[in-house]
């Protein structure tokens, strides 16, 4: 694995082994120091075009645990928003010796012009770009689901193992939406059973081919009783002129997962979010904030994530030692 | 001037004749001219040029270019422009107005006209603007510049939709009180206010806004139904989707007088090529499905599509050099627009050579009442000639282009066919596939 570009790029072998360092990495994380060694003396830039304290904290956070010297670039304090070109920041950023970069882009690809074009060598990790792939976000959510429902409820070692039998519903703005994307890839590659759930103005034109199945009425996916329900945040701003919904009240009466629909899932399903929440419009907080509710856990969980993927982007070829070295809780294998 | 000779040429795809071409003009046409009684005095000095082999066709005729003189130099100029024409085997080429300032008004027109006539290398026919600025709101002063020494004949708001259909309405007819056409460039632009690619199964996966075929063919549909209205001529500029293919062969069924071109892109390249993100296949209209291509292959092929228009838009590097969606839209396409016809049209059987001429040098000709080009190769008529080796392949390198651009999506693909030579009213513009220099 030279880049993680889009969850759809993994092999089941490939996300196995991410979602097991993944585990590797939260055992650490459990420890009174958190600190490994790993990639001491690596430079890891954050490169944000667009907003997203969440998702950039997390990645450093990662980054930190891992020992690696950490560059946050955000466009907006940058020379980017006096009209610097993406190709002489990735020139810049290569002059300066990074070994990865983590790049977050309103553009759809830009991951992937940065990766191909020759601007620079180190890894790149796309931190979600435009309305294309988030795959660290589609990663912990496997991890999340995994831990709960083939872990916990399963009563095994989930390490190994993929999502095979379980059915995960994603209700929002599918059109929109990178995270649907990146999950309806990796799901399928770990073998569960897909569903996504959206008024029909949010579901692309041409998403016939995706491994998913797509539904229209989100009370009659209920009755299939799915294991999990990942809700994607909806856009107020969507609403306007030519809107994709009429308004608010109406979206959250049938897409909204409320006390109602809530009460209906199965006793052992998990209710996800990728977050920020619009409380009141898709969810509401009886359900966000259940004892059936991971999104918390998910946010924990990005941080063991992102771990693996520097690890095995910087360390897999061996260069490096694995987490904890002498006392690694977990083998890592295939890293590659 | 010099007289030229070329023996053995297939005329059109036909049998070996000779050619002779003296004081701008086919003198004689035949087997072994320099036996004959008459030209062959005349044939005998001649300069010959080996043409066993070889094709000739008139000189090729783009109703669709974008020079960017003035305004945009960094990009192309008229000079470079029709230095690429000339090797692209084309003899006149078709100025489009989006330049800046916009080629709304005399001045610009006959500006274009000028720089077009002291390059020498093409015939450059300015487009008019059909609306002030291509703003879409008022019209152009049409009649300026169809009376200019510019004399306009195609206007068109190319890069931009006439969208209302009032001004569309009032353009088609006003156009008739000189001969000109209003060609369109059919983009509903509500439906594609933020469109990046075609839509479909690949935008869907790739997350960028989509570009539906409906908004060409919603546009289609409302003006050839106002051009019959008012009774006047429509050109539909690169027809992309099959349904655009079956709403023009409605209309001409019906006898509506509308003509409609197709692009060599749209010919040989579809959306899958986005998946790379390469800023390079981003063309407006974009390059669609498989099923388009097909459709649009045979509309060419059955006379539904009158010409092939190159749509030639070059753009400097730092407008492609970045990520998909702040990139331009356009390809370079003047020296590789006969390559991809052959490639597209001629080895897979659908056309003759015969039809090439048809739809890149006598339609484009005469839906621009160019007079003096598109015209059959006999003798008195003027020498505007296209002479082709169909045997040669050869890999397109853009760098090594005459455009000043190096936008072609065609890099790295080996291409069939090479413009061995081409002659401007008589005079070689390329000779042995390179420019003749100091014109």
């Amino acid at each position: 694995m030279k880049h993680l570009l889009s969850a759809g790029d993994l092999s089941r072998s490939e996300a196995v082994t991410i979602l097991d360092t993944t585990a590797a990495m939260a055992a650490t994380q459990e420890r009174e120091i958190k600190k490994l060694p790993t990639l001491r003396g690596r430079t890891v830039v954050n490169l944000f075009f667009e907003d997203s304290t969440r998702t950039r904290i997390s990645f450093e956070t990662a980054a930190k645990r891992l020992s690696a010297d950490v560059i946050n670039f955000s466009a907006r304090g940058s020379s980017v928003s006096k009209g610097e070109s993406l190709k002489d920041t990735a020139l810049t950023l290569q002059a300066m010796g990074a070994d990865a970069v983590v790049i977050r882009h309103s553009a759809s690809g830009a991951p992937h012009v940065l990766a191909r074009s020759g601007w620079m060598t180190g890894a790149v990790l796309n931190a979600g770009d435009g309305t294309h792939q988030h795959p660290t976000q589609a990663l912990l959510d496997a991890y999340t689901l995994r831990r709960h429902l083939v872990g916990l409820r399963g009563g095994v070692d989930p390490v190994g193992h993929g999502l095979d039998g379980q059915h995960v519903v994603i209700v929002g703005d599918i059109l929109h939406s990178r995270v649907a994307r990146s999950n309806v890839e990796l799901l399928h590659t770990l073998g569960a059973r897909v569903t996504l759930v959206a008024p029909p103005t949010l579901v692309p034109v041409g998403v016939e081919p995706w491994t998913c199945e797509v539904s229209y009425d989100f009370d009659q996916v209920l009755d299939t009783e799915p294991d999990a329900v990942m809700m994607l945040r909806v856009q107020r701003e969507r609403m306007g002129g030519g809107g994709f919904f009429p308004s608010a009240l109406e979206y959250s009466r049938s897409y909204g997962l409320d006390a109602r629909r809530f009460a209906r899932l199965p006793d052992h399903a998990i209710v996800m979010h990728p977050g920020p929440m619009n409380r009141g419009l898709e969810i509401s907080a009886d359900a966000a904030d259940s004892p059936r509710s991971v999104i918390v856990e998910q946010v924990g969980n990005g941080v063991a994530v992102r771990m693996a993927a520097l690890y095995l982007l910087l360390a897999g070829a061996g260069d490096a030692s694995p987490p904890g070295h002498a006392e690694n809780p977990a083998p890592i294998e295939g890293a590659a | 001037m010099t007289t030229y000779l070329l023996t053995g040429a297939r005329v059109l795809g036909e049998a070996p004749t000779d050619v002779l071409i003296a004081d701008g003009k086919i003198a004689a046409l035949g087997s072994d001219l320099t036996q004959g009684a008459e030209a062959a005095d005349a044939a005998r000095d001649a300069q010959r040029i080996e043409a066993e082999g070889l094709v000739l066709l008139p000189g090729l005729v783009d109703l669709h270019t974008h020079l960017r003189e003035p305004g945009r130099e960094d990009a192309e100029t008229v000079a470079s422009g029709t230095r690429a024409a000339a090797l692209g085997g084309f003899t006149c080429v078709h100025a489009m107005a989006n330049t800046s300032p916009v080629a709304d008004t005399a001045g610009v027109v006959e500006q274009v006209w000028r720089l077009g006539r002291d390059a020498g290398y093409a015939d450059v026919r300015p487009v008019g603007a059909v609306t002030v600025g291509l703003a879409g709101e008022q019209l152009a002063e049409l009649g300026a510049m169809a009376q200019s020494a510019a004399a306009v004949r195609v206007f068109s708001d190319d890069g931009r939709c006439v969208a209302d259909p009032v001004v569309m309405r009032r353009a088609l007819e006003y156009a008739k009180a000189f001969d000109a056409v209003i060609a369109q460039h059919a983009q509903e632009p509500r439906l594609t206010a933020t469109a990046q690619m075609h839509e479909g199964v690949v935008s869907a996966e790739l997350g960028l806004a989509g570009w539906p075929a409906v908004a060409e063919e919603a546009i289609i549909a409302r003006d050839v139904l106002l051009a019959e209205h008012v009774g006047s001529r429509l050109h539909v500029l690169h027809l992309s989707t099959a349904g655009s293919v079956e709403i023009v062969r409605w209309a001409k069924t019906r006898g509506i007088d509308v003509t409609a071109e197709a692009t060599p892109h749209h010919l040989y390249l579809t959306d899958e090529l986005v998946r790379s993100y390469d800023p390079v296949f981003k063309v407006n209209p974009p390059l669609r499905t498989e099923a388009d291509v097909e459709a649009v292959r045979a509309g060419l092929a059955d006379g539904t599509i009158d010409v092939v228009g190159t749509d030639h838009a070059p753009h400097p590097r730092e407008d492609k050099d970045c990520e998909w969606a702040a990139a331009a839209f356009g390809m370079t396409g003047l020296e590789t627009a006969l390559s991809v016809v052959q490639a597209a049209m001629v080895e897979t059987g659908r056309m003759t050579w015969a039809d090439v001429a048809r739809v890149m040098s006598f339609e484009p000709a005469r839906i621009g009442r160019v007079a003096d080009q598109g015209r059959p190769i006999a003798v008195g008529e003027p020498a505007n000639l296209t002479l082709v080796d169909p045997d040669a392949r050869r890999v397109v390198v853009p760098q090594e282009q005459a455009t000043a651009s190096m936008n072609s999506p065609f890099g790295g693909m080996e291409l069939p066919g090479r413009v061995v030579a081409t002659f401007l009213h008589g005079r070689p513009t390329v000779l042995d596939g390179r420019l003749v220099e100091g014109r």
